[in-house]
């Protein structure tokens, strides 16, 4: 095996057992060999066949989106005016701001709730799970719907107000990151021994804020941070509830341009897609390691 | 708790259809009439549709880069894309899809000019067959996500058994990885149901409202286009949850059974 160099860099458990076993002389060519190695397991043709139409249905959208955004003369017109178009800008900044917001009530909403479930009232552990899973059974329609009938006259009169409806469309967002956030919150806590953690900190004399912030929150930095970069690709893309709350949001303002313009729409999609990619990216990062995400979008 | 106030924010929300003045069950007749059957018929049918072939055909790709022996950086790079591609959605995605199979559309004038004209026929984007296509580009990356652990939890050891065994690799499926799988595939195409029929954004983008659909009723009620009718609206959307419900509820029950198996 030493004199070959492709040996040496297989490391394929299957392989080096097959070196060692006396054979007959092997192709020399390096395309064969891949060829033979494909086909080791069953049925690599199919599987190459239906990974190349996964492949042209995820690429073809964007390739025509990209094939549109490039008929504006001068080329890249399109997204030199997406991008200076002044809503553009000050809607995606309005989404951004609301998603962080959002992200932020989120876990100081979920995670003393999760860690006093999991401490304390394991009894409750099958209600809030049931809860967090509300957003799932509800609709964003349903959702927007309800808050809309509930809080537009007195005594509670969100709607009326512009800061009114940008709370309530926080409101939404918090109850639709709660699945998120809660899983990864959740599956995070499981990680760590919150029991000798909150044990040692109050034996140093620390009380419950104090070992919320400073001790369970750091500790679930990366369960935290892919939960809040979910959330934030969903509230960034959302449209439904922005919509009928009459926000100037992202999702309200790309349907708006989509109905008005050529080219721009087609740059803006692209940017959008750029937004979710970021933010998968930036989950698979930070989530590196750790399997514990599954991921249901919201935008619908 | 500190999930009282959106638990009574929702409550408030969804089960205030009883308070239209008196107690009555006048919303819910109201559901019989035609447009809104229709409106539950297609949002039915487009979910069940959509749910089945983007399930098939996420179980099928996921089984290939796993299991069809394929590089390990084909295999990341699609779990990495089906992660974009299942939460990109909404406006976006319809915006997207329109580029690409309207009249005008790139892969419209491509197929044209190799002499296959797909509006031949009475198809057209912004129908039924449309929105099905449409919502396949998010329905199944999410199939693939779901379904990818469940087929990573099928043990080699199971199928050198039944290869020990004398088992071919079809009688090895047909026995063994599939009645296995079953609960989980189930569940997970119940999970692709629940997600279709809760999409609103895509459609309302992609079709003006020309397919009447529940999500698209229920926002036609809020901004007052149509017949305004609160009640029936309200009535609507305890029709959607309660659906919802059943299949969130039968997803559980089969996850259940699922667990049994893996891990």
């Amino acid at each position: 095996m030493t004199d070959d160099p492709e040996g040496v860099e297989d490391l394929d458990v299957l392989d080096v057992l097959h070196d060692e076993i006396p054979q007959a002389p092997r192709p020399a060519t390096t395309p064969a060999r891949g060829g033979d190695r494909r086909r080791r397991r069953f049925g690599a043709p199919w599987a190459w066949m239906v990974f190349i139409i996964g492949v042209l249905y995820f690429v073809i959208p964007l390739i025509a989106t990209f094939q549109v955004s490039m008929k504006a003369r001068p080329l890249f017109a399109a997204y030199a005016n997406a991008i200076s178009d002044p809503r553009f800008l000050s809607s995606l900044t309005y989404s951004f701001v609301v998603g962080v917001i959002t992200v932020v009530l989120s876990i100081a909403l979920i995670v003393p709730t999760a860690y006093w479930v999991r401490l304390r009232t394991p009894a409750f552990r099958p209600l809030v799970e049931f809860v967090t899973l509300l957003p799932f059974v509800i609709p964003p329609v349903v959702l927007v719907f309800g808050l809309i009938k509930t809080y537009k006259g007195p005594p509670l009169p969100f709607t009326n107000s512009e800061i009114g409806s940008t709370a309530l469309l926080v409101f939404a967002y918090v109850v639709l990151s709660l699945p998120y956030m809660y899983r990864s919150v959740d599956s995070g806590m499981r990680t760590i021994d919150i029991r000798s953690l909150t044990e040692a900190a109050q034996s140093m004399g620390a009380g419950w804020f104090t070992i919320l912030v400073r001790i369970i929150l750091p500790n679930l930095r990366v369960a935290l941070l892919s939960g809040a970069f979910l959330s934030l690709a969903i509230v960034i893309g959302e449209f439904t509830i922005a919509a009928y709350l009459v926000r100037p949001a992202f999702g309200p303002y790309l349907s708006l341009l989509g109905a008005n313009k050529a080219y721009e729409p087609a740059a803006v999609t692209l940017i959008s897609f750029g937004i979710t990619w970021l933010a998968m990216i930036a989950i698979a990062l930070v989530g590196r390691g750790s399997r514990s995400k599954i991921t249901i979008g919201g935008a619908r | 708790m500190f999930l009282g106030a959106p638990l009574a924010l929702l409550f408030f929300g969804s089960l205030a259809d009883n308070k239209t003045g008196d107690l009555t069950l006048d919303n819910y007749r109201a559901l019989s009439t035609p447009s809104v059957v229709a409106a539950f018929r297609n949002s039915i049918e487009i979910s069940l549709i959509t749910a089945v072939v983007g399930g098939v055909f996420g179980f099928l790709l996921a089984c290939a880069v796993i299991l069809g022996g394929m590089p390990r950086i084909l295999r990341d790079s699609l779990m990495t894309f089906s992660g974009v591609a299942s939460n990109f959605a909404g406006i976006p995605l319809a915006l997207a899809f329109t580029y690409t199979l309207s009249t005008t559309g790139l892969l419209t004038v491509i197929l044209k000019d190799l002499g296959i004209d797909i509006y031949a026929g009475d198809f057209t984007i912004f129908s039924k067959l449309g929105i099905e296509i449409v919502y396949l580009y998010f329905q199944f990356p999410l199939m693939v996500l779901i379904i990818a652990p469940a087929i990573d939890g099928l043990k080699p050891e199971w199928r050198e058994a039944s290869e020990n065994m004398g088992a071919s690799g079809s009688q090895y499926w047909r026995r063994v990885a599939l009645p296995i799988l079953t609960p989980t595939l189930l569940g997970s195409m119940i999970l692709l149901f629940g997600n279709s029929f809760g999409a609103q954004a895509t459609a309302y983008q992609l079709t003006a409202g020309q397919v009447q659909l529940v999500p698209l009723a229920i926002g036609n009620q809020i901004s007052g286009d149509v017949l305004h009718n609160v009640g029936l609206g309200y009535a609507m959307a305890m029709g959607m949850v309660v659906i919802m419900g059943g299949s969130i509820a039968i997803y559980t029950v089969l996850q259940r059974r699922a667990e049994r198996w893996l891990r």
